[in-house]
């Protein structure tokens, strides 16, 4: 099967962007190159074409109810214009995907899920349905653009009525932005503060070329999947498919804080208790390179000569100018200061665990 | 825009031969398609390579390239500001950002494509 196209691709293309294989998408992974990308989202802001996300429409009288049972985090505090990140838990507390969770009304939510696993998605809450609520899959009439960076509060106020101050972190509004309605979301992958538009697809190139003729004099650049990857792995942001999948126990990949067992029950609650009470065995640790060799995604991870792990996401920090990776150790091999060696063509590397996120913005 | 006085493999590394020296490095499609150059892993002065085997390690933000030798050859000289300024291999892939300099043991009779040659392997691909 072809691999599918945001309606973006001829911008895209027209950009002179890399365009590159990624879940089943064709997908820009650079335009002007992933350093300087990564650089404009830290200092100023970038704008990225995410619209290969998936978006799934819940709802009906039993619309909380459904979401409560299929995601591990407590929909039932947000309130209207909240939004939370969520996992959707397997029977055995391991992770079919993790996903943000939008509340419109009590009867109205949307489910934001990873491109790769949408089909997946859609097809497991539809099995998991026993409520009267209506799961509807919008992603191809949807699209979804990331603009991120300390400058894009105020690039987007230049293009909107809506008052951005009162749009707190993990909130939304609806609204127009250069005229086109959008849900405008402060939520976002690369550790800094940014706003996702979500919006009809058909209004694609209106909003991107608005958005970057408006915004260039204040240094927004468009940003690839390439940058997308380095900073939100300097944020520790985790990435479905490397750091997490269906083996993943939550508690092992550090989500305690998104699963909630104060409420009632949900797919993969007893699993999830008994997660917390025997404890994990092992730990998602970051980790930073001792020298110049690169930790590369599925590189074999040793301690005291024994493999005991890979790399689950390695790659240059732009930002901090390392080399840092996140791997899962033995909990009893995870505190900060371990040493620890990684196998780079052959040569075992030293390593050394360190406190994350890897970079924290000033501000937050 | 690719120098006429070299020649190119399929594999994007060039030559500039000179009596029996031969200079070796990435061509300019080679180091855009990779993207930014952040580390380059080279041999050491004396090392022989034969033709068609690994060269050394160019790692960009995104990627890991190996780099092959076009000829056969003993290693006489190393770019070493290379390890420190990996990104001069972007700026500058025929001239600052060359990798190595070797002493040509067999001079090459065939597979290595002259400028055009290599312009039209490269259109194609």
């Amino acid at each position: 099967m072809a691999d599918k196209r945001t309606a973006l691709f001829p911008v895209h293309q027209k950009l002179g962007a890399k365009l590159i294989p990624f879940g089943g998408w064709t997908m820009p992974v650079e335009y002007t190159g992933i350093a300087k990308e990564h650089t404009a989202v830290r200092t100023a802001a970038g704008l990225f074409d995410v619209s290969h996300m998936g978006e799934f429409e819940i709802t009906g009288r039993q619309a909380l109810d459904l979401v409560q049972y299929v995601t591990s985090n407590n929909a039932a505090l947000l309130t209207d214009g909240q939004a939370q990140y969520s996992v959707l838990p397997t029977p055995e507390g391991t992770a079919v995907d993790d996903l943000l969770v939008y509340r419109y009304s009590q009867e109205r939510f949307m489910l934001v899920v990873n491109a790769a696993n949408i089909e997946k998605d859609f097809a497991w809450i539809q099995s998991q349905n026993r409520f009267d609520a209506q799961v509807v899959n919008i992603s191809d009439e949807t699209s979804l653009l990331a603009l991120q960076g300390p400058r894009a509060a105020e690039i987007l106020r230049s293009l909107t009525p809506i008052s951005l101050e009162n749009i707190r972190r993990y909130h939304f509004a609806f609204g127009p932005v250069l005229g086109i309605d959008a849900t405008i979301s402060r939520t976002g992958y690369t550790g800094e503060d940014g706003f996702e538009l979500y919006f009809p697809a058909h209004h694609s190139a209106t909003l991107w070329n608005g958005i970057l003729a408006a915004a260039e004099p204040a240094g927004l650049l468009p940003a690839g999947l390439g940058a997308r990857n380095t900073l939100r792995l300097e944020a520790k942001l985790l990435l479905y498919g490397n750091d997490l999948d269906e083996t993943t126990p939550l508690l092992e990949a550090g989500l305690g804080w998104v699963v909630r067992l104060d409420r009632g029950e949900f797919i993969g609650r007893d699993s999830l208790v008994k997660q917390k009470s025997d404890g994990v065995r092992r730990k998602l640790v970051g980790f930073e390179m001792l020298g110049r060799d690169i930790a590369r995604d599925h590189y074999p991870v040793y301690i005291n000569g024994k493999e005991v792990s890979h790399v689950s996401s390695g790659s240059p920090s732009i930002t901090l100018k390392k080399n840092i990776g996140l791997t899962y150790l033995p909990v009893e091999h995870s505190a900060i200061g371990t040493k620890i060696q990684v196998l780079v063509r052959g040569r075992a590397c030293e390593a050394e665990v360190v406190p994350t996120p890897f970079y924290k913005r000033k501000d937050s | 825009m690719n120098p006429e006085d070299l020649l190119y493999t399929k594999e994007h590394e060039w030559i500039r031969i000179s009596g029996d020296t031969g200079t070796v490095g990435i061509t300019d499609h080679a180091q855009s398609e990779l993207g930014d150059i952040v580390f380059v892993e080279l041999p050491k002065v004396g090392d022989k390579l034969a033709a068609g085997k690994s060269l050394g390690t160019i790692e960009s933000v995104k990627a890991v390239s190996e780099i092959f030798c076009p000829v056969s050859g003993e290693i006489i000289e190393v770019n070493t500001p290379l390890v420190d300024a990996p990104e001069t291999v972007n700026a500058d892939p025929y001239g600052k950002g060359w990798l190595v300099r070797l002493r040509i043991e067999n001079r090459p009779s065939e597979g290595l494509l002259s400028a055009k040659q290599y312009e039209e392997y490269v259109g194609q691909g």
